[in-house]
């Protein structure tokens, strides 16, 4: 287990590693922030003013060493755009991606499972089905049409909800159901085939054949076991909702990362962009390796492999 | 009663109708304004961002010297209690008694050197000193009189001394730097900021202690909540559903659908923006068919203009034959004109040399159907097109590059009502000149460079004909904006993309 978690950790701070060299030098790539501060008037002299100003003129391996050996110490410098420390900045923002993720995670396990457990009692009947039909146009629905029509349909139509902002709870019922939706599809369908296999293994029949109560056959044997790989995977679905909200901010108009994410990198904010795509990463990252780990200790046959 | 007039209205059917009109009232009601825009202003600092929204703002929190009328062009005194303009590079500047910052402070004449002297320093943090590098520096003469020193003649010195610098307090400023004004802005403007969440709103209040007798007056609204809303659709939503009361830069697919509803009134107006299309004349680009003046007359007469602006940029807008806005000092219009002709287009080319026509590359960066448009025209005229679609920064690097024989680009001239803004930064032989003209780089220069507005006239004239003969461009049209907003709200657009909201008052 102990050589596992090293091995799994390794590689895990391999892939941080590459993600960083990567974007670095894709956003270098993507255009140059110095005409991006100075803006559309400016002329060349501006340009090349503000290139000083902010050391762009310098090689780009030598900003990248920089950046890294003080990202280490947490220090991420200041952001182009706001002029404050990046970290300062994040740590502001991420309270609204937390709570947005948090509450998306939780409507899309509590719908998922429930929906999938129905559709593995009752499978290929009618009710099956609805929880299938449900389940694809999740995956199929693109997210900021969705969010768009829930906002016309709740906030003008019907105008019970606030379309957009983070002011209060009611502020993000909308934005909840629509990442939350996104997630559903892969949970429901993993708890149905995993009820549908466990319901029809042997010590399930045992276990009826005893004559336990079908509720508790159902919960504390079936759906137990079944629902093992499901807890790996919302690990890894809650990393992408912390990352994936990009969308979904910006339509609701909600300050998180994602949406300082889309606004950095418009901006070409790069101490902005350099940090976030390292949290995001390291969100996703630390969550794979958290579900790996949780999926070897549950099942042992994985720690050999 | 306002409210169940409106209900009553409506019908009163709908529980979801009269709680937006319920919510619509909300503006009106407390003598609040709920306004959006797309963008996050970084720091609100009004020397430490260059969006235009950061504009908006400085002009509600910090009063400059000077005010000019936007209706009228005529400079009044703001802060100033009067200005002598000394000699050609010399303003003295007697300034108001009794004004206070929100702080508090009264302005003095320290206060107003030290902005100047800020301004003009090139070490400073400032981010863009392209409308303040004129001033040398500020002299105090005596408690009530400032001297501001220019380092040459400078035609448009009192335009940007009313519009770009804003007067900071000394003491303020020096203690909290530019992070700390940006966090809790202090200036002596008609509203304060009393709370900025970055990112997701500023709230503006009333000053009460506004100085008696500046030409902006006392603001009627007391309160202006801005928020931050990304999307353009979600923006619609909130105001057709009474959470918002103006906004702006709606698209003009968007214009008729919004403005059929009762509670919402679409104002459409022209910006001071215009597009032209812009030819490598100088062959920086290396050998291209467009060196050839001949060629160049013939795309001006390839393609409809009035075409493009009746039936895609709509509203305002008009087509333009100078290479400068129609409302800016020195923006002539007797200048050659080239009617949309392109049997006469095919000739020229014929007579060029190009009877079958030629391929070019086309670079363009913002509202690619206009670009589409004028691609269809050139291919009518056998001029087929590789169209090189991109950002606005790499699309001028490539210009200034020498890698564009062609491209489709928009100015706004920074708002600025004085064609010094424009022509000369594209004729005036700086790095976005494709035509290096000597005798309009002459020209431009000796109209920029005098206080006379009658020789400016004269050489920006002699200028713009050139231009327009040599055709180095094809001037396009004039671009315009829809503000959308509560129709009980009074307010009026501006061609310089200004909202002035000291002047806007509810029903």
């Amino acid at each position: 287990m102990l050589v596992y978690t090293a091995k799994r950790l390794v590689l895990a701070l391999l892939v941080a590693f590459t993600i960083s060299v990567l974007s670095f030098s894709l956003l270098f790539l993507a255009g140059d922030p110095a005409a991006a501060i100075a803006g559309e008037t400016a002329t060349d002299q501006e340009i090349e003013r503000i290139r000083t100003m902010f050391g762009f003129d310098r090689p780009i391996w030598l900003q990248y060493l920089e950046w890294v050996s003080r990202a280490i110490q947490g220090d991420f410098g200041r952001s182009y755009y706001f002029g404050m420390p990046v970290t300062e900045l994040i740590l502001s923002r991420i309270p609204v991606t937390l709570t947005l993720a948090g509450s998306a995670m939780a409507f899309a396990l509590v719908v998922g499972i429930p929906m999938g457990v129905i559709a593995a009692l009752y499978p290929n009947s009618i009710i099956d089905r609805i929880a299938l039909t449900i389940a694809v146009c999740g995956q199929a629905l693109p997210s900021f049409w969705f969010a768009l029509m829930l906002i016309v349909l709740f906030g003008f139509m019907i105008p019970i909800l606030p379309p957009s902002g983070s002011d209060s709870w009611q502020h993000f019922i909308l934005p909840t159901i629509v990442l939350g939706y996104y997630a559903t599809p892969s949970l429901m369908r993993l708890t149905r085939t995993g009820m549908l296999e466990v319901l029809s293994a042997d010590y399930i029949r045992t276990a009826r054949a005893k004559g336990l109560f079908p509720r508790t056959v159902l919960f504390k044997h079936a759906l137990r076991n079944a629902v093992i790989p499901v807890v790996s995977v919302a690990a890894v679905e809650f990393g992408f909702m912390l990352g994936g909200s990009i969308v979904i901010e910006t339509v609701f108009a909600l300050h998180g990362t994602g949406y300082l994410a889309w606004e950095s990198i418009r901006r070409a904010d790069f101490p902005t962009v350099q940090a976030l795509i390292l949290v995001f990463s390291l969100f996703y990252v630390v969550l794979t390796f958290v579900s790996d780990l949780l999926n070897a200790w549950l099942d042992p046959r994985i720690r050999v492999a | 009663m306002i409210k169940s007039n409106r209900v009553g209205m409506l019908g009163a059917s709908a529980l979801a109708l009269s709680l937006a009109a319920g919510a619509a009232m909300a503006g009106p009601q407390d003598n609040s304004l709920n306004i959006a825009w797309e963008r996050e202003v970084p720091n609100i600092s009004m020397f430490h961002n260059t969006d235009r929204e950061g504009i908006i703002i400085a002009h509600h929190v910090w009063d400059s010297l000077i005010y000019r009328d936007p209706d009228t062009g005529e400079f009044e005194p703001l802060l100033a209690e009067s200005w002598d303009l000394v000699d050609d590079v010399t303003i003295d500047v007697v300034i108001r008694e009794g004004v206070l910052f929100h702080n508090g402070d009264p302005m003095t004449v320290e206060d107003v050197a030290f902005t100047f002297n800020y301004v003009a320093n090139p070490e400073s943090d400032m981010l863009s000193q392209q409308t303040v590098n004129w001033v040398d520096r500020a002299e105090i003469i005596d408690d009530r009189t400032v001297r501001i020193i220019a380092k040459e003649p400078t035609p448009l010195a009192l335009l940007y001394m009313a519009g770009d610098i804003g007067i900071y307090p000394k003491d303020y400023y020096t203690e909290v730097g530019a992070d700390g004004m940006g966090r809790a802005p202090v200036g002596t403007g008609p509203f304060k900021v009393t709370e900025v969440i970055p990112g997701t709103r500023i709230v503006f209040e009333r000053f009460d202690d506004y100085y008696e007798g500046s030409p902006k007056g006392m603001p009627s609204i007391e309160r202006i909540v801005q928020r931050t809303i990304p999307e353009l659709n979600t923006q619609v939503v909130e105001l057709a559903s009474g959470r918002l009361d103006w906004m702006w830069r709606l698209p003009a697919d968007q214009v008729d659908r919004l403005g059929a509803m009762p509670t919402i009134d679409v104002v459409n107006a022209s910006t001071m923006r215009i597009g032209y299309l812009q030819f490598d004349a100088m062959g920086k680009s290396g050998d291209n068919p467009f060196t050839d003046r001949l060629v160049r007359q013939a795309v001006n007469h390839a393609i409809d203009r009035q075409s493009i602006v009746d039936n895609l940029v709509r509203g305002d807008s008009v087509v333009i034959h100078a290479a400068c806005h129609p409302a800016q000092f020195g923006c002539i219009d007797d200048v050659t004109e080239y009617e949309y002709d392109p049997e006469r287009a095919r000739e020229l080319l014929a007579e060029a040399g190009y009877p079958d026509g030629f391929e070019t590359r086309f670079y363009g960066y913002r509202e690619r159907p206009y670009a589409e448009a004028m691609i269809g025209y050139l291919n009518e005229v056998g001029i087929t097109t590789d169209l090189r679609w991109g950002q606005y920064a790499a699309t001028r690097d490539a210009i200034r590059g020498g890698d564009v024989p062609l491209a489709f680009m928009t100015w706004g001239s920074n708002s600025v009502p004085d064609i010094d803004n424009a022509t000369p930064v594209f004729f005036g032989g700086l790095s976005d000149d494709l035509a290096m003209d000597e005798e309009v780089i002459a020209w431009l220069e000796a109209g920029g460079s005098t206080l006379d507005p009658d020789v400016r006239l004269e050489n920006y004239t002699k200028a713009l004909q050139k231009i327009a003969d040599e055709a180095y461009w094809v001037p396009l049209f004039t671009y315009n904006t829809n503000y959308a907003m509560s129709s009980q709200l009074n307010w009026d657009p501006h061609p310089d993309e200004i909202p002035r909201f000291w002047l806007a008052s509810w029903d």
